[in-house]
């Protein structure tokens, strides 16, 4: 019964103050959002700051329940997906583990290290080049998620990959919202 | 003209269309899971109107968050309004949300339509 313990030590060593993992929906999403909120809410946190954070984590949630379709039980087995909420007394940081197609993972990386290569003004332009020209994906998506989250930071969006097997890897992708 | 009138829910905005009572409003959080679905009687009520509309017609959006996916779908809102003839927008922000002000701002560059700025 030990982990129980070293798991409640690792969130507080890693000042986690939110942790979910399973199986993401939009149900899911509502609850994930609604404790979050409360959570913010009671450690009084400034309505700019809570705004950005909600913002990111809706982005991130919803990434994940369109991510998550894809992937029949038969063929990939049963794929779950982890977020997390972390404070520190300089910024949140919003975290998100989830299976892709590992097909998928150079699209990803392209994308993501071209919107950190872009200061604000860039990335305003290139919110305003695919709301304008882009197209609703089959899910639903607008393309625009990573954009935005980046653009609510003002920070790098940090990413990484870790082959889980022959078909699949691990996209971890982290957010930070400054406190300040 | 019908009334289009949906009730505001956690992750959908109100909205209501009213040409009797003269009120065009959206507002609250829209995280819808399917924007395009949740707005596309948005869309229809406006393809009847931009026929007949009132010589001038406010549209008010006030809008606490919407995720991107909305976004999207506020632009092809916004987009119809351009067929509206007498169609004007004003865009409600809170004070201190400078996110919603700049959204709105950059929506007012995408379309043609007159866009009055408000906080609340």
């Amino acid at each position: 019964m030990k982990y129980i313990y070293d798991l409640h030590k690792t969130m507080i060593n890693k000042n986690l103050i939110l942790v979910y993992e399973g199986e993401f929906t939009q149900d899911i999403t509502k609850s994930v959002l609604a404790m979050a909120e409360r959570n913010l809410e009671s450690m009084g946190e400034e309505s700019g700051i809570k705004r950005k954070v909600f913002n990111v984590m809706v982005e991130c949630l919803q990434n994940i329940c369109k991510h998550s379709e894809t992937f029949d039980e038969e063929t990939y087995g049963k794929t779950t997906a982890i977020f997390m909420i972390g404070k520190h007394d300089s910024e949140y940081f919003i975290t998100s583990g989830n299976p892709i197609l590992s097909d998928s993972v150079a699209a990803i990386s392209s994308k993501l290290e071209n919107i950190n290569s872009l200061d604000k003004d860039g990335l305003k332009q290139l919110y305003k080049d695919i709301i304008k020209n882009g197209r609703l994906s089959e899910k639903g998506g607008a393309g625009l998620g990573f954009v935005d989250m980046a653009r609510k930071s003002g920070k790098k969006l940090t990413f990484d990959f870790e082959p889980i097997n022959e078909h699949l890897s691990f996209f971890s992708l982290k957010t930070t919202i400054p406190r300040n | 003209m019908n009334i289009l009138n949906l009730e505001g829910t956690e992750d959908t905005p109100k909205i209501i269309f009213d040409n009797q009572n003269k009120v065009y409003e959206i507002s609250g959080r829209s995280l819808p899971e399917d924007s395009a679905e949740f707005f596309q009687p948005v869309l229809d009520w406006l393809d009847e109107y931009k026929n007949a509309p009132d010589a001038e017609t406010a549209f008010q959006f006030k809008l606490e968050y919407f995720n991107t996916a909305s976004s999207k779908l506020i632009l092809d809102i916004l987009s119809k309004l351009e067929e509206v003839d007498g169609a004007k927008v004003t865009w409600y922000f809170h004070e201190d949300d400078e996110d919603m002000e700049e959204a709105g701002e950059e929506f007012s560059e995408l379309v043609d339509v007159p866009f009055e700025f408000k906080t609340y």
